[in-house]
């Protein structure tokens, strides 16, 4: 167990610099649909949610399972809509007008 | 976890990274948004057919009553309601990885390993703050209550009482796992810190807010990881957590506010200047007519908008004015975009793009700050600290050191605006009073529209 725990926090701290690296280098351009995009991403957690409501131990963690899904779904599929269509706009500067 | 839900949980995290490394350029934004798409897609489905769901009730029921609003959301939200979508969807995310840790504490009746209950109090913490703080936000910008600073006596005081009492019930839990009233009460006290932390924030302090509480769903996400043993969500997590506090350092450093000062000082609304001197300064006032008499015979512009733009929903009429110029004469007219020109990270460059306004007119305040004094006109539309010269020279004013866009660089200046009141700051503006400023006062979008019918009649 403490070993799976060191590598969790081995691939958590990685993670953490990929991210810097990666989020240093989008312009002030895209910083709202970034933002909304890594949001969208942070409802990962759905995965979580999905395990939770699915494994049917009790109810009490069924239900509560059941709400984070339906936050974590709304938080995903609204996240990665509202950034397509922000991003969208920003192809269409592409012919001068 | 089977073999395969691992290697897809990989594949998926590549698509995530992926997808963020697009998003540094415009041209390649949209895929790499799609990339993280299908990344969460394949993630959502393995997850779907390992071995561990049992029951699909709970889990269809959630999935189509989430996709039915955030669908409906989506589609309707308007580009000047962006930030409080933003914070709306982080709340949710933030509140779904506080659910998920108190279903897994009641799954497994306490009985947990000392490590697991860590992660269990930290997302939970974590992700009920978001989740109450990004609610409070999203009132604030929706104007459901009053945007300006709510401040009260022993208020840091208080925050850091509960605080404290976190920490004690999470070595209370942590100790006695079985008893499930400290966890309960850790939500009571995340929640209740979430509300009071962002009530005393302004209006204009609000990107730097978000981007925290962007941070935060994402750290909360990570935690669950944690819970779960799930790398998938460790990877994203992290992601997320890193790219909020990239974010909240720029934005910070873009309105010389230390975080700090952010969140406990409350700094907005406190007027400072001296009332008898602005009484005593008269501003002349131009029209309309002066201003395109200037812009007209103007070889260079650049348009420098603000919040204020935003809210006379003038950037429509703006991008109007910019083809009618154009097409009158040939002009180089750009804009410079300020960090904090909206209310998030970013804000005003969707709005312009959401009026038609190509891209590689947008300029950011480091590209074309050095331009501005070989400018024939700065052409300012509801924005006032960003241009306050206070901030390069004077050493007393509290916007000192702020970046600014040096407006009061270019040969002449056309500043519409709302009335002469003083900016989030409440400091007084010299470059108004300035003889080669013109001030326009009144609502941005009636202003410009005339403008833009002399230029066309």
């Amino acid at each position: 167990m403490i070993e799976s725990l060191l590598v969790s926090n081995y691939i958590f701290v990685l993670a953490l610099f990929v991210g810097s690296e990666l989020i240093s280098k989008v312009p002030p351009l895209l910083h709202t649909p970034l933002m909304s995009g890594t949001n969208a991403i942070s409802g990962i957690t759905l995965v979580g949610a999905l395990i939770s409501a699915g494994a049917g131990h009790s109810w009490v963690s069924a239900i509560l399972g059941m709400l984070a899904v339906i936050f974590a779904t709304i938080n995903v599929v609204g996240g990665f809509l509202v950034t397509d269509r922000m991003l969208e706009m920003f192809k269409k500067g592409k012919k001068r007008g | 976890m089977t073999t395969i839900t691992t290697i897809a949980y990989l594949l998926s995290s590549i698509l995530f990274i992926l997808g963020l490394k697009d998003l540094s350029s415009p041209k390649s934004a949209r895929r790499g948004n799609l990339l993280a798409m299908v990344g969460m897609l394949m993630a959502i489905v393995v997850t779907l057919l390992d071995k561990e769901i049992l029951h699909f009730s709970f889990i269809v029921i959630g999935l189509i009553i989430g996709s039915a609003i955030g669908v409906i959301i989506a589609k309707k939200v308007e580009m000047t309601a962006m930030p409080q979508i933003v914070a709306l969807f982080n709340g949710l995310g933030g509140g779904a990885s506080a659910f998920v840790a108190l279903a897994e504490y009641f799954r497994s009746n306490g009985v947990l390993e000392k490590s697991t209950t860590v992660s269990v109090v930290i997302s939970l913490f974590i992700g009920a703050l978001a989740f109450a703080g990004s609610l409070v936000a999203f009132g604030k910008l929706q104007g459901f209550f009053k945007s300006i600073p709510v401040v009260f006596k022993m208020q840091k005081s208080l925050n850091l009482l509960l605080f404290a009492s976190f920490i004690t019930l999470s070595v209370l839990v942590v100790i006695y796992p079985a008893n499930s009233t400290g966890l309960l009460a850790i939500l009571a006290v995340a929640l209740l810190l979430g509300i009071l932390s962002v009530l005393p924030i302004g209006g204009a302090d609000m990107p730097v807010v978000i981007s925290l509480l962007n941070s935060c769903s994402g750290l909360a996400a990570a935690a669950t990881g944690f819970i779960l043993s799930n790398n998938v969500l460790i990877i994203c997590g992290a992601l997320v957590g890193a790219s909020g506090m990239i974010l909240t350092r720029i934005m910070c450093r873009a309105m010389n506010r230390s975080l700090s000062r952010v969140i406990f000082g409350a700094v907005g609304g406190s007027v400072v200047g001296d009332v008898q001197k602005e009484e005593e300064r008269k501003v002349i006032r131009y029209t309309e007519e002066d201003a395109v008499m200037v812009l007209e015979s103007a070889e260079s512009i650049i348009i420098i908008p603000g919040y204020g733009l935003a809210v006379a929903q003038a950037q429509f009429v703006l991008h109007e004015l910019v083809k009618t110029l154009i097409d009158k004469g040939d002009k180089k007219i750009r804009y410079a975009i300020h960090p904090v020109a909206g209310r998030m990270p970013g804000h005003m460059n969707v709005l312009l793009a959401d009026a038609n306004v190509p891209y590689d007119l947008l300029f950011d305040l480091g590209d074309i700050n050095d331009d501005l004094q070989n400018t024939d006109v700065a052409l300012v539309v509801g924005a006032n600290d960003v241009i306050n010269p206070a901030a390069r020279g004077d050493k007393q004013s509290p916007l000192y050191g702020m970046p600014i866009l040096n407006a009061d660089k270019a040969r002449s200046v056309i500043v519409c605006k709302r009335s002469l009141s003083p900016g989030f700051s409440g400091v007084d503006n010299e470059l108004f009073y300035e003889p080669k400023t013109m001030m326009i006062f009144g609502d941005a979008k009636d202003s410009i529209s005339k403008m833009v019918k002399m230029l066309t009649s």
